[in-house]
């Protein structure tokens, strides 16, 4: 049977949508929050800040998380920095127009009034951190700086030097930290979900690992609050760090809930190169460089003079040249889609020759060294510990790699999935960002799901449902756990030649060749093969080493490829039923002369959302009604 | 194309927090120049398990130096040579053909080991719990411009903040003292005016928590800030004590 998704969209106009679904929800009785538990699994930016919040509210939280401390959530990593709306460098900037530019940025495939929530709340974001000991970059008059990222022509984004993720994230951490000192949050670390529980068709609990012990355990709640990052490592090389992965969001996928554009990947254009097969994941340089760094290549092919060698005459900035009015700023997808475009003439640099320049020669000769420095000090530092190589003296050599996703599990206006009482927040839901995210954009998202949305909404769904006691007697707990257990040993028992990174870079150049930057139907087609072929192998000839009952980084990674074997799939397959191109997702055949992406808007506005049964997957459709903004043709010319 | 390194390994192995501890000696023969520290150590175990071996357990995740997670001892240096570098952003190029790099993990009693290289360093975050953080709940901010803040005062406190919380500092010092890393937190939150009504409830319970937890006393050796990955100043010690004595006497 199809799921029905009902987004849930409250009445009126659009700016008044948010005031009026909080005044018309119901609330939970301040006595009565003490008695609801609620499961908070992950604790980056989104998970951090609802686990801290919800128990601010007085209700009993239980959190949970993969590394060794809720700190080192991937959203530790963010460097550049956070958008909202203040308009203190009173630049033009409004509600409005964060709002449009983020719609216009994911390429009209986002939900209007999600978006507009998202916008109204991101200045009282910026006030909450603050107030938390943020240390976010100043002025001499000591008030808040900002800077330009891509997709916006006004300065709106705040930044704590090259680690703005880091500081939101320690700040969500210490809220949380408070809350553990203080016996309202009960911290679970180094444990994975491994499955959703439902009862009477409502999440109730959740099965998790022990990764130091391998025990299976039992949690048992009011509400599941998914908020465990995105999927980008299904390419193997990314951006993401190690352990992020897809398999809570898939296992909840498994019990029901639907999973949405999940072709919408983010190539980011300024990562470092690849530099051989031994590579484990790619070092994203913070698109705020691309303020003053320019990207450039060599007019002529196989080009391998030294950049300094090479005569402003003979360099094509291709960027400045195809985009005069957002030049280097244009957003991500366009960045790379054209980085891609000039190594695949020839013009690429570096010994690989897949890769381009980013050069700031020309900002240090306006700026001086030290202006720059200040600016970028540990994003180059940071590249010549890489590379070897000086920033300040040569330019860097950058190329695209995956970095976000933009699909995920399907949710509401409420943030709830199809399932009743499973909640998705952060980068593992679909909401905001339609088929491509704008820079700064993800920290705003994930602290305005947790610290400002999710407060409201699952208040409104405990007050407004009858929740039976469960306990993690209930049988649909031990059939989970069971479940869990069995493909644990399954994968221990296969013993077989290849390893889990053998299959997982597999995996990748499929998805990177076919999934990536540019596909087509052929190649989505031939994906689907060689997906389901290295699937099957690797039930059959995986080989996992070592024990369940102690700390085993190859189980766990091999019980994450598993997942990501089976979503791979789902992607290429999503790709291909969407014949346009939008954002992110390229095809070919829909491009204009141009070579820019040609959207199909009479048959492709909608949410793709992928049911899963044992039988395969079938796809619903999520219409999306543009009442306030007019789609056209995204121009950054 | 660059050349490849023979590289030998004398690695920390222990099965479980109670077993018995020993070095064990590898050979990767074909390591890259271009390649980090933790790539080196997949390399190795995708050689042992493809040998019917345990790979070496390490924690790792972001591999950019920001997460905290990566942490061993390189030839009796925490997080190796290469000064404000956690392990994960050394590379290889640091080393030449035929070397031999000894691996071992935090040693510290408030850090017991897990397995090989990975310890509990759970006691950070109880120090943290104990007060490294301001109490403002959701949604009750004021502005964020109504409380201006002196950019070298920001700039300060955002020195302090970069704290990954590695442990490294823990590590190397001789009475495996916890002082860097409490210090850091309480001087970045003493440097803000948001921080200031909870001061001196903060530094007590988090230096209470300190000595709790098992970490030693502080005797100036300076070692810490010498490993520290995000080169967190040792004056950050004197804040604390200077905010400690404030506390305690009135
Ligand atoms: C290098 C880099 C730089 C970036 N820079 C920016 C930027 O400047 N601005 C911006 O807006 N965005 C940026 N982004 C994007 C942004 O950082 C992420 O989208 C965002 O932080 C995701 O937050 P999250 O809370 O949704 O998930 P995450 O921070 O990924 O947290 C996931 C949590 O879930 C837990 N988890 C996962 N699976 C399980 C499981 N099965 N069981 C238990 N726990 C689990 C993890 O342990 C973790 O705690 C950047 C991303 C990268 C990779
Ligand atoms: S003070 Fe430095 S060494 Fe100590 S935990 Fe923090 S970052 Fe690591
Ligand atoms: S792995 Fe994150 S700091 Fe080294």
């Amino acid at each position: 049977m199809k799921p029905v998704l009902d987004s849930h969209i409250p009445d009126g106009p659009l700016k008044e949508k948010w005031g009026n679904y909080k005044n018309g929800i119901k609330l939970v009785n301040p006595a009565n929050k003490r008695k609801h538990t609620v499961l908070v699994v992950g604790t980056g930016l989104a998970g951090g800040s609802a686990a801290s919040t919800l128990a601010e509210l007085g209700y009993n939280v239980k959190s949970f998380c993969i590394q060794d401390s809720p700190r080192r959530a991937h959203s530790i990593a963010a460097q550049g920095g956070i958008n909202a709306a203040k308009n203190y460098p009173n630049d033009g900037d409004t509600v409005w127009r964060l709002f449009y530019d983020t719609v216009k940025g994911g390429d009209y495939r986002s939900r209007e009034a999600n978006v507009h929530r998202l916008a109204e709340i991101s200045n009282e974001i910026i006030d909450q951190c603050v107030a938390q000991g943020v240390p976010f970059a100043r002025e001499y008059g000591g008030l808040l700086d900002n800077r330009s990222f891509g997709g916006a022509q006004v300065s709106r984004t705040f930044y704590a030097r090259g680690q703005t993720g880091q500081q939101l994230l320690l700040g969500a951490y210490q809220s949380m930290s408070r809350q553990i000192g203080l016996g309202n949050i009960e911290m679970f670390a180094r444990q994975e979900m491994l499955d959703l529980v439902l009862v009477d068709g409502k999440a109730r609990g959740i099965i998790t690992r022990n990764l130091i012990t391998g025990e299976i355990e039992r949690h048992a709640g009011d509400a599941v609050l998914l908020c465990t990052g995105g999927y980008g490592n299904v390419y193997y090389l990314s951006t993401n760090a190690k352990n992020s992965n897809v398999t809570a969001a898939w296992r909840c996928h498994k019990r029901g809930a639907t999973f949405a554009n999940p072709c919408f990947t983010q190539i980011h254009p300024t990562c470092i190169p690849v530099s051989g097969d031994y590579q484990s994941k790619l070092t994203l340089m913070s698109e705020s460089l691309r303020n003053d760094g320019r990207v450039w290549v060599p007019k002529k092919q196989g080009d391998n003079r030294k950049p300094k060698d090479i005569p402003e005459e003979e360099r094509d900035y291709y960027l400045e040249r195809r985009y005069p009015s957002f030049g280097n700023l244009v957003p991500r997808d366009v960045a790379s889609r054209n980085a891609k475009y000039a190594c695949d003439e020839g013009k690429g640099v570096g010994e690989t020759k897949l890769a381009v320049f980013l050069d700031f020669a020309e900002a240090i000769s306006r700026l001086g060294q030290e202006a720059i420095a200040a600016r970028y000090g540990n994003l180059f530092e940071m590249y010549e510990r890489i590379t070897g190589e000086n920033p300040y003296e040569t330019p860097m050599r950058i190329y695209p790699a995956v970095h976000y996703t933009m699909g995920g599990l399907w949710v509401d206006y409420e943030l709830q999935s199809n399932v009743p009482g499973l909640f998705v927040l952060g980068e593992a839901n679909f909401s905001d960002h339609g088929a491509n995210r704008l820079g700064a954009s993800a920290l705003m998202q994930g602290l305005a799901d947790g610290y400002f949305v999710i407060p409201y909404t699952l208040g409104n769904y405990l007050a407004s449902n009858d929740l039976p006691k469960v306990t993690i007697q209930d049988e649909a707990f031990a059939t989970a756990q069971t479940e869990s257990t069995a493909q644990i040993e399954k994968l221990l028992s296969i013993q077989g030649t290849k390893t889990v990174t053998e299959y997982h870079r597999e995996l990748g150049r499929i998805m990177w060749d076919h999934v990536g930057m540019s596909r087509t139907e052929e190649g989505l087609q031939t994906a689907i093969k060689e997906i389901t072929a290295l699937r099957e192998d690797f039930w059959e000839n995986v080989l996992v080493p070592g024990e369940n009952s102690t700390l085993n980084k190859n189980l766990e990674f091999a019980g994450r490829l598993a997942d990501f074997l089976e979503l791979g799939e789902l992607m290429a397959r999503d790709a291909l039923e969407r014949a346009e191109s939008c954002g992110g997702h390229f095809r070919e055949e829909y491009q204009s002369e141009e070579g820019e992406a040609m959207r199909n808007d009479d048959l492709f506005t909608y949410v793709a959302a992928w049911a899963y049964s044992e039988n395969g997957h079938t796809l619903v459709k999520e219409p999306l009604e543009y009442e306030s903004v007019k789609l056209t043709t995204r121009s950054y010319k | 194309m660059t050349e490849s390194m023979n590289i030998k390994l004398k690695v920390w192995r222990q099965a479980g927090p109670k077993a018995q501890g020993r070095f064990e000696t590898y050979t990767v023969p074909d390591a890259n120049p271009h390649m980090s520290f933790l790539e080196l150590l997949d390399v190795l175990n995708e050689q042992l398990i493809k040998s019917d071996q345990d790979p070496v357990e390490f924690d790792h995740d972001c591999r950019e130096g920001i997460c905290g997670s990566c942490g061993v001892v390189v030839d009796g240096v925490a997080h190796g040579p290469q000064r404000r570098t956690a392990c994960c952003q050394l590379h290889m190029r640091h080393y030449k053909d035929g070397d031999t790099i000894v691996v071992e993990p935090w040693r510290a009693e408030a850090f017991p080991i897990i397995k090989d290289l990975v310890v509990d360093r759970s006691a950070f975050d109880r120090i943290i719990a104990a007060g490294g953080y301001i109490s403002i709940n959701a949604g009750a901010a004021q502005d964020a411009n109504s409380l201006p803040i002196a950019k070298t005062a920001a700039e300060l406190a955002m020195d302090f903040a970069a704290c990954i919380g590695c442990g490294a500092c823990v590590a190397a010092c001789p009475n495996a003292s916890a002082s860097l890393f409490t210090a850091a937190k309480i001087s970045h939150l003493a440097m803000l005016p948001q921080g200031a009504p909870e001061r001196k409830s903060r530094v007590t319970a988090m230096v209470n928590q300190m000595a709790e937890e098992g970490f030693g006393d502080c005797s100036n050796h300076a070692e810490c800030e010498a490993v520290c990955p995000k080169g967190i100043s040792i004056s950050t010690i004197a804040t604390m004590r200077r905010e400690y004595m404030k506390a305690v006497l009135g």
